[in-house]
């Protein structure tokens, strides 16, 4: 009887196992060094382009000339290597993977800490260094060591105006930063059903927040019927009774609005309790938030009306951003007077647009609020697109109303 | 593996974005990143580290998987980072890049030396030897190798 990781893996928790990897990705961030290691360890030719793949997405456009001379370089390199390339504006590497690309079972490990977001198909997903990445350039293979779990029981299902983000925020509140280091999550229980893949891809995005090595869903009708729209016939995987060194049950009907304060995930509080707050930008978008149903769902709640602070929204990719200008979010965005970024990664990690000011507050859909990170002397809120919206509107934290 | 120098002490839960802020990442100039490692921490650090062991509380470099943090903590001369536990990618990060991590739960004064025996698996501060959690047999590997660079091009 085994955990999903174990299954995949092949092997029991403490086992290091070396695993083929089926798909495998940098982005224009940590693609420099991949590069420069895998050229360094007498790297000529890719072990197999075909799982291999180079994204742009976290300074799109480049913001200077060194950036764009770094991305000039990655480039011309994708396209000579024949790895799959995306460039600019095609949005950000972990949602363009979670459109089709990742499926149950896969073994995908992508140069980024988010990478766990793919654990939501029932893949084992996770992040690694450039170095790292650059022995799967080389050998197609890198190994691990087989995680112990802790399983994530979930039961009933969102009442009011809460969503996915309050219920990641809360899972990373009771275990802490480090509560799940080397381990593995796994969702599971009777609240998992009416989850839809953007909730699971949110719930996994923050399984690094817990130190853990991924966030993982097995694969049901919701999965397999989404990734039968992108064109894959798949079956469902069976849980089987396994151990967990670890369980957390969550009620979804207990949880209320909540935000992650400076500088910690795990520090988070009801919005409130601090309703009030005074905030200068209000940010959606990122691998956490940044998807169709996130933009629409804030649109929703803004259309027909003027947001009171600067409000900037990338969404986390180009289908994302057709999906929302064929659907009239788009316009509903801009005329409640949204600022709309390329599609990426947009201020998360601070390297341009939309970086805070010195004691600038801003509420963010993202997954990290660290000291500096969008700014020095800025301060990240985390918290829900609801909450975001409901923020924007009024130009202070403000708990969303159910709409 | 073999090593000493005077601690440096830092907090628990240090994250890559306080060893290095995401706005000096883009550069292949690894002198950038020692210029300005821990600056969001504690600017006066980074003239203390030449040398030294780093002695931190737990979960050291978590957050992102930037290498360059653990290269500009290896190239800003630090020896060894001691803590009682690792964010999993920077682990992996520093090892591959031949920067020796200690698993050990060790408190001590600023600046009083720290030796260590990463084959014997102790470590020592203030006449108190620790035992430490040995390295798995493939990360001992790599960090002999001199990081994984080098482990994959002594084998091809």
């Amino acid at each position: 009887m085994a955990t999903l990781s174990e299954r995949i893996l092949g092997g029991s928790a403490g086992e290091y196992v070396d695993r083929k990897v089926d798909r495998a990705y940098v982005h224009d961030g940590t693609g420099v060094l991949t590069l420069e290691a895998w050229k360094r360890m007498g790297g000529d030719r890719l072990s197999d382009s075909a799982r291999l793949s180079m994204f742009f997405d976290h300074i799109v456009p480049a913001n200077n000339s060194t950036t764009a001379t770094l991305q000039h370089e990655l480039r011309e390199f994708a396209r000579s290597s024949f790895m799959h390339f995306s460039d600019i504006g095609c949005g950000i590497c972990h949602q363009i993977m979670s459109e089709g690309f990742v499926l149950p079972g896969e073994v995908v490990v992508g140069a980024d800490s988010h990478s766990c977001t793919l654990g939501a198909f029932g893949a084992f997903a996770t992040g690694v260094g450039a170095t790292d990445m650059a022995a799967i350039w080389l050998t197609g293979e890198t190994w691990f060591r087989v995680p112990e779990t802790t399983g994530i029981h979930l039961s009933g299902s969102f009442s009011g105006a809460t969503e996915a983000k309050d219920l990641a925020l809360t899972y990373v509140n009771r275990l802490g930063m480090d509560g799940a280091t080397y381990r593995a999550l796994e969702f599971t229980g009777e609240g998992v059903s009416g989850l839809s893949m953007d909730d699971r891809l949110v719930l996994c995005n923050l399984a690094v927040e817990t130190g853990a090595k991924t966030g993982m869903f097995y694969a049901d009708d919701v999965t397999v019927q989404y990734l039968a729209r992108a064109g894959h016939t798949l079956p469902s995987q069976v849980p089987e009774p396994c151990s967990y060194v670890q369980e957390l049950d969550i009620g979804l009907s207990d949880i209320v609005p909540l935000v992650a304060v400076p500088h910690r995930v795990d520090t988070v509080r009801p919005v409130r309790e601090i309703a009030g707050l005074p905030v200068d930008q209000v940010f959606v978008g990122t691998c956490t938030n940044g998807r169709y149903s996130d933009l629409a769902r804030f649109a929703r709640r803004v259309k027909g009306k003027t947001v009171a602070v600067r409000t900037i929204v990338v969404p986390a990719s180009r289908a994302v951003l057709e999906e929302a200008i064929r659907t009239g979010v788009l316009a509903d965005l801009v005329e409640a007077g949204c600022t709309i970024g390329t599609p990426g990664c947009g201020p998360c990690l601070g390297s341009h647009m939309g970086v805070l000011g010195e004691g600038e507050v801003c509420l963010s859909t993202a997954n990290r609020n660290f000291t500096n990170r969008m700014g020095v002397g800025g301060e990240i809120y985390l918290g829900s697109v609801a909450t975001a919206a409901a923020s924007a509107l009024e130009g202070e934290l403000t708990e969303p109303e159910v709409c | 593996m073999k090593g000493k120098g005077p601690a440096v002490n830092v907090g628990a839960d240090i994250d890559t974005d306080l060893v290095i802020a995401g706005r000096y990442l883009r550069t292949k100039d690894h002198s950038t990143w020692v210029a300005h490692v821990f600056e969001d921490l504690d600017p006066s650090l980074a003239p203390l580290l030449n040398g030294a062991v780093i002695v931190a509380g737990k979960n050291f470099g978590c957050g992102s998987s930037r290498e360059q943090a653990a290269i500009a903590i290896r190239e800003a001369g630090v020896v060894a980072v001691v803590a009682p536990s690792f964010a999993r990618i920077f682990f992996r990060n520093a090892i591959n890049i031949g920067l020796p991590l200690i698993e050990c739960d060790l408190t001590c004064t600023e600046g009083c030396l720290v030796k260590f025996d990463l084959s014997e698996g102790w470590v020592e501060a203030e006449g108190k030897k620790h035992s430490t959690r040995p390295l798995s047999s493939r990360m001992q590997a790599i960090l002999s190798a001199g990081g994984l660079v080098e482990y994959w091009r002594n084998r091809r």
